[in-house]
């Protein structure tokens, strides 16, 4: 099982080290560098390294890789979902997961590690029972137990571990008790150059926000269930419910989690909501290129494109360009080559343009690869997919609960090429 | 108010300024101090020496404080064991609290603390929570039962743990079982023959009841678990797939991956009629898709599984292909897999797509990328016949955009598709030819000499072509060398007016300047032929070539049945098998598909095969014993009982003779083309005795009975990782002694001296029978060749696998360690022929269960051949018969320990396959033995 945990950052120190079994010394890292040296970037680090003696699984999140060590044969994925689970933990606690913020607390830090694995067995790796073993620290709480002597270390078995809904504590209380729901989706795509889709998926989440009294006991419908392709739930949805009556049913966890991820592939029609014409050139003799693109809205079902964001790594020979945009904001970082385009929002009537110049190496022959561009934007109150929550039901309580449901889609990775 | 607080301590005195804070008698101030120690600890600070001090904080009720000084002690105890036992006795009354929070940490604190002392201790308050009412504390106390084991597995097995760890499989809390499972497991992975993890249709039902309830960790532990299951019939398979389906459904990737793991591994069992296996197949996919939409990390787990899946079962995902592919800014790690599954499942149907997709790589930045996007184009022609056309037309076109490692990546595959499809797209040749200046790759060069000499006749500037090539005949890697000396005799036989210049031109440059032994014989193998011999020489220089397919870079199907069992582990990411990399090899167990046992399907054997030995047709290779007596009894026996069957067999010296015959022409052939004056290099010339028993050495086992086969040297240690020191070896057993033969290389900038060499024990008591001598020092890029005697009188300690041989070497700069595999033939002794009625005795009476059987690939020896080749390695002929055309030679071998091992090998003429039947009373051996039999045959 998981053997060891360190963790480095970008600069290549180790700033954290923890053992579950035996100590691991922490030279077994210097393959990890020597890896790290080879990819030529953070995110192109192999995340498994064989070693002589021991396999190093990692994963890099928030400019900080989170190294596991193993020397047995263990499921890598079940390590690197673990992996995972413990910069979301850092994330849960102290809000943002960070060198910093890691550093300064140390001993929480220390102490959440050891209850989510024992003897690289997981252990607790649910937020709510976690928080119940050891209280994230709070400015006020920190002001408390230096007061008071007190600690944050709950001295409680946590209820939820032994029963049988155990991602929910026992004896929650609110006095406005309300459930958010948001419909979250990402449409992945890639455009060709003509304009027509190769392809395209929607990857869905509806991610909860439930501060309920007691055990409540939810059930949540969609007009059109059969839409998704494929679905992941939170371990608290009712699998038999969803086999027989496409209804999710479920005790909640306290407070935020994921209910349900979902995916609609490319066999259905996936609607593309943006557009983009784009007419870039090189000519072999001369040392100036035209660049010009435009975003349109193509199928937005009525709601306006917001937050768009245009970014395209442009080829090396590229040197300077100069451009000016129809509305919005844009740099060119003549080192990186990189062009981004803070596009804002799509006017139908006035659609945005960015057009102008590239000045490239004098004497060069054209570029080999043409820049692909990068595509971000938000459309509020839709769902691409056209999914809709039917009705959302609570049993097993008296009150009466404030319901929300919210929609949004997103642009995953949505590529055009040109 | 943050942790950091607790690192600005002032530098002097820190450890006594914490010593004297520890000590207060403010609660408040001792805890901090604690915390300050704890926050040291984790950066890698040395806060051993504060051990007694932190101890006496450990009875507090504090809850928070004890935690912390548990910490403290998980991390120190090991190094101040004697301390250590200072806190025994509040672990002891803390596994008594009537809160079982604290039980359950004093339990599981104490198995972390690694101290043989502590252990004996320990025993009692476990038995007590293994049993605990509260399930919390029984969970916890199942995963110390794994600690324990791994700090003293004997006191594990005599204290009886086991069985009650067993007995937890059936708790009613599914938590409990779940860590169980995830205990037994662990164990049993040091423990490969124990059957811990018995599983019967009672306990698999209890297994599925507690996977629908426990934690997505425990599901895990489960399935993987489940997995190792071989269900009965294919009711039960079906059965259990039916309730590890939903698992599919699960957030968490690791549990959906073994749940896939499961039910491709019972799907084997059920018909491909029945409706549910139709069923099953459409459900695999969403899944598998939806794994592609995570995380970098896991989708490349992700992908290097379904590299294994699509492989055994490309219909789950022949419709996803545009799930693969790739997007401009994934890792590399992520494109090149996604590029290997496109090619793994194109077809005609989506080859349009798939072609427009590579292309367009090809056009990427990233080189390693477009490179491999250009060599799958050609992949694809040589998969999908009817795209063949296509494909080429575009790497005619990535030809034309004149990018230098795009050309060079077309042109190495072109000279595929020539290969898979000859006679059909040659007239690309003179595109290809225009592009000749700008290759620099030796792979690319090799390549495009390959096809002017494969079509030097339709070249018509062939010979200019080749010429230009050959000025800078020794500035070439060897590929390109060989490809060019090949290039130029093909050249000649099929223009032989125009080119007999060239050819002696390139033949003396390979024979004589060149210091590459390929090279030479190569080159003298070419004289030799065309002087003797032309038209033979053309039948074997432009002889047809087998066509390449693309089953070239598929899995080769035994091993990828066996990969499909470990689905979701390393070694499905590595696409080898356990046994290949695990560290040590501990207890690895192959582990194979279970067999189709439906009704309707007859054919095949209703009995599972047990792991490791492959099942086959046993009866045809062993008859009953019966008749094995009988028939041994009335053998008509070549050689005399007592006298090896010594055979001069001429396949057998093939090698030698050839070598040498070609050299005897070379020097005073009168029938040579020719010869140019200066034929014989003069270091050969003068030194031709010794050069020939230099041969002879090289390729001992060959042609020398006195010795066994002797494996050319590996590096057992590269010079990264013992800072300069490179070494590599090999065993060798000559007359009865076993040697190690060392090759000691200095890549460092400093001299070393003072070597000395320790092995570990291991399974046969191996060691060194004199000290390492190395009497000069060492100076940088120095070599120097030692032997170093061996004797089998060490101390004896079973390793995994059992070959395995832990060596430490030692100079002035460090110790460095390194472990190798010896081969098992060294230990074969020269008395190893057993007596022929001694030897039907000791067949009958090995029991059955003992018995392993092995193919032999690709030999293509006589039966003859393999006797005389065997014996010179010590492994004896006893008998010889020859039953229905088939040649059965019974064999014996004895090991430096006394084992015997008994050998059935039934050779068939003019097949290569062999299959050998192993007896022996440690049927452990027996893998290692065929192994044995595998290298001295090949080589």
């Amino acid at each position: 099982m998981i053997h060891s945990l360190f963790l480095i950052n970008s600069s290549g120190d180790i700033f954290l080290e923890k053992h579950w079994k035996s100590v691991v010394s922490r030279s077994v890292c210097d393959y990890f560098f020597e890896a790290q040296e080879r990819a030529t970037e953070a995110e192109n680090v192999p995340p498994v390294i064989p070693t002589p003696h021991h396999y190093l699984l990692s994963v890099y999140r928030h400019k900080i890789f989170f190294v596991a060590v193993i020397q047995t044969e263990v499921p890598p994925l079940f390590v690197i979902e673990f992996l995972h689970r413990v910069v979301d933990t850092f994330q849960d606690y102290f809000g943002v997961c960070s060198e910093p913020v890691i550093k300064d607390n140390v001993v929480v830090v220390y102490e959440v590690l050891e209850e989510m694995l024992d003897n690289g067995f997981p252990l607790a790796t649910e937020s709510n029972i976690l928080k119940e073993l050891i209280k994230p620290p709070t400015i006020l709480r920190t002001v408390v137990n230096t007061i008071t002597g007190s600690t944050n270390v709950g001295d409680q078995l946590p209820t939820g571990q032994l029963s049988v809904v155990p991602w929910r504590r026992t004896g929650v209380k609110y006095t406005n008790n309300e459930a958010y729901f948001d419909v979250i989706e990402e449409i992945d795509a890639i455009i060709d150059k003509s304009g027509s889709t190769i392809t395209a998926e929607i990857q869905g989440v509806i991610d909860a926000c439930v501060k309920l009294t007691g055990m409540p006991d939810l059930t949540l419908s969609f007009m059109n269930p059969r839409l998704l392709d494929d679905v992941s739930f939170h371990p608290c949805v009712r699998f038999k419910r969803w086999e027989s009556e496409r209804i999710l049913s479920f005790i909640p966890p306290d407070g935020n989690f994921r209910l349900l991820s979902y995916h609609v592939s490319a066999q259905n029609l996936v609607a593309i909501p943006v557009y983009v014409k784009h007419s870039i050139s090189f000519r072999d003799s001369s040392s100036l290129g035209r660049f010009e693109i435009t975003v349109g809205p193509k199928q937005t079902m009525g709601k306006t494109i917001e937050g768009v964001m245009v970014t395209s790594q442009m080829p090396k020979g590229v040197l300077n360009m100069s451009l000016a945009p129809s509305q919005g904001t844009h740099t060119f970082d003549p080192v990186t080559k990189m062009l981004s385009w803070d596009v804002g929002k799509i006017n139908p009537q006035k659609l945005p343009s960015l057009k102008g110049t590239m000045s490239l190496q004098a004497g060069a022959s054209k570029p080999d690869e043409n820049p692909t561009i990068n595509l971000q934007f938000k459309i509020q109150q839709l769902a691409i997919s056209g999914l809709k929550v039917n009705r959302l039901d609570m049993y097993g309580e008296k009150y009466k609960p404030f319901k929300g449901i919210k929609y949004m889609t997103k642009a995953g990775k949505f590529q055009v090429r040109t | 108010m943050t942790d950091s607080k607790y690192f600005t301590t002032t530098k002097k005195g820190e450890i006594f300024e914490l010593k004297a804070e520890l000590n207060s008698d403010k609660k408040e101030k001792k805890k901090e101090a604690v915390k300050k120690v704890i926050a040291s600890m984790t950066v890698g600070k040395d806060v051993s020496a504060l051990f007694p001090d932190v101890v006496n904080c450990m009875q507090t009720d504090n809850l928070e404080l004890k935690k912390l000084v548990y910490l403290y002690l998980m991390n120190y105890a090991k190094s101040q064991p004697d301390m250590a036992i200072m806190a025994v006795n509040t672990f002891v009354k803390d596994c008594e609290d009537p809160n079982p929070l604290i039980r359950a940490l004093a339990v599981r604190t104490m198995g972390c603390i690694r101290v043989d002392k502590i252990t004996e201790y320990l025993c009692e308050p476990l038995r007590k929570c293994l049993k605990d009412e509260d399930p919390y504390v029984r969970k916890t106390a199942a995963v110390c039962v794994a600690k324990l084991h791994d700090i003293n597995a004997q006191l594990v097995e005599d204290q009886g743990f086991l069985d009650t760890l067993k007995d937890l499989i059936s708790d009613s809390n599914p938590m409990v079982v779940a860590n169980a499972v995830a205990a037994l497991s662990e164990i049993a992975e040091s423990h490969p023959s124990s059957n811990l993890l018995d599983l019967n249709p009672q306990s698999i039902n209890k297994l599925l009841t507690a996977l629908n309830e426990c934690t997505e960790w425990g599901q895990i532990f489960i399935l993987d678990c489940l997995a190792n299951y071989t269900p009965k019939d294919d009711r039960e398979a079906q059965s259990i797939c039916e309730r590890v389906t939903p698992r599919l459904s699960h957030a968490n990737s690791a549990v959906v991956l073994s749940a896939v793991k499961v039910l491709m591994k019972f799907m084997e069992m059920l018909s491909k009629d029945l409706d549910y296996y139709g069923t099953l197949l459409k459900k695999l996919a969403p899944p598998l898709v939806t794994l592609l939409s995570a995380e970098p990390e896991l989708q490349y787990v992700a992908l290097r599984n379904i590299n294994l899946i699509v492989q055994k079962r490309p219909e789950i995902l022949k419709h996803e292909m545009k799930v693969f592919f790739v997007k401009y800014n994934d890792p590399i790690y992520v494109k090149l897999e996604k590029l290997d599954i496109m090619i793994r499942l194109a077809s005609q149907a989506n080859i349009a797509q798939v072609l427009a997709e590579l292309k367009e790589y090809a056009t990427e930045v990233d080189v390693d990328f477009v490179r491999k996007a250009v060599r799958a184009i050609g992949r694809c022609a040589i998969k999908v016949e009817q795209s063949a056309e296509r494909c080429v037309s575009t790497l005619l076109d990535l030809i034309q955009t004149k990018v230098n490692y795009v050309v060079q990546e077309a042109i190495v595959v072109i000279k595929d598709i020539f290969r898979k499809y000859p006679n059909k797209y040659e007239s690309v040749i003179a595109t290809l030819c225009e592009n000749l200046d700008s290759l620099d790759e030796p792979e690319a060069r090799a390549a495009m000499i390959w096809i002017v000499g494969e079509y030097a006749e339709r070249i018509d500037n062939a010979d200019e072509l080749l010429e230009s090539f050959l000025e800078g005949f020794h500035d070439e890697s060897t590929q390109v060398q060989l490809q060019l000396l090949t290039a130029i005799v093909k050249l000649f036989l099929k223009k032989p007016t125009e080119t007999q210049e060239l050819v002696q031109q390139v033949l003396s440059l390979a024979t004589q300047d060149s210091d590459n032994p390929d090279l030479r014989d190569r080159g003298y193998i070419y004289w030799r032929l065309l002087s003797t011999d032309p038209v033979a020489a053309k039948e074997v220089v432009l002889a047809e070539k087998p066509l390449i397919s693309e089953e070239t870079d598929l899995i080769e199907p035994t091993l990828l049945d066996e990969l499909i069992c470990y689905i979701g582990t390393l070694a499905s990411v590595y696409h080898k098998p356990p046994s290949a990399f695990v560290e040590g090899g501990r207890g690895v167990v192959h582990k194979s598909l279970p067999p189709r046992t439906a009704s309707s399907e007859s054919t095949e054997s209703p009995e599972t095969a047990p792991a490791g030995a492959p099942s086959g047709e046993q009866p045809d290779v062993i008859p009953t014993q019966g008749d094995l007596l009988g028939d041994l009894l009335n053998l008509d026996l070549g050689p005399p009982v007592g006298g090896p069957p010594l055979t001069t067999s001429s396949v057998q010296m093939g090698a030698v003779d050839l070598l040498g015959g070609g050299l005897d022409s070379l020097i005073g052939g009168p029938n040579f083309v020719a010869p140019p004056a200066a034929t014989v290099p003069p270091n050969l010339g003068t030194s031709m005795g010794s050069g020939l028993s230099d041969l002879f050495d090289l390729t001992s086992g060959v042609g020398t009975l006195s010795g066994s086969y002797v494996a050319p040297k590996a590096v057992w240690l590269p010079a990264m990782k013992a800072k300069g020191l490179e070494i590599s070896g090999t065993f060798t057993r000559q007359v009865g002694s076993i040697s190690m033969d060392l090759q000691l290389t200095n890549k460092a900038l400093q001299v070393m001296t003072d070597f000395a060499i320790q092995f570990n024990r291991n399974s046969f008591g191996l060691a060194p029978a004199a000290p390492l001598q190395v009497h000069a020092p060492l100076s940088p890029n120095q070599t120097v060749e030692i032997s170093l005697p061996l004797n089998t009188v060490g101390s004896v300690m079973k390793m995994e696998p059992l070959n395995n041989l832990q060596v430490a070497v030692k100079n002035n700069i460090d110790v460095f360690y390194f472990s190798t595999l010896y081969p098992l033939h060294i230990l074969f002794v020269e008395d190893g022929k057993m007596d022929r009625q001694m030897f039907l005795a000791t067949w009958k009476d090995i029991p059955n269960e003992n018995e392993a059987q092995f193919q032999i690939r690709d030999c293509s020896l006589n039966a003859e051949a393999v006797s005389s080749r065997l014996q010179s390695s010590n492994i004896f002929t006893v008998a010889k018969r020859n039953v229905e055309g088939q040649d059965m030679l019974y064999q014996s071998l004895k090991l430096t320990n006394g084992i015997w091992v008994l050998a059935e090998l039934r050779i068939q003429p003019g097949n290569p396959s062999f299959t050998l039947s192993l007896k022996c009373r440690a049927p452990e051996v027996s893998q290692h033995v065929y192994q044995a039999y595998e290298t001295i045959l090949k080589n």
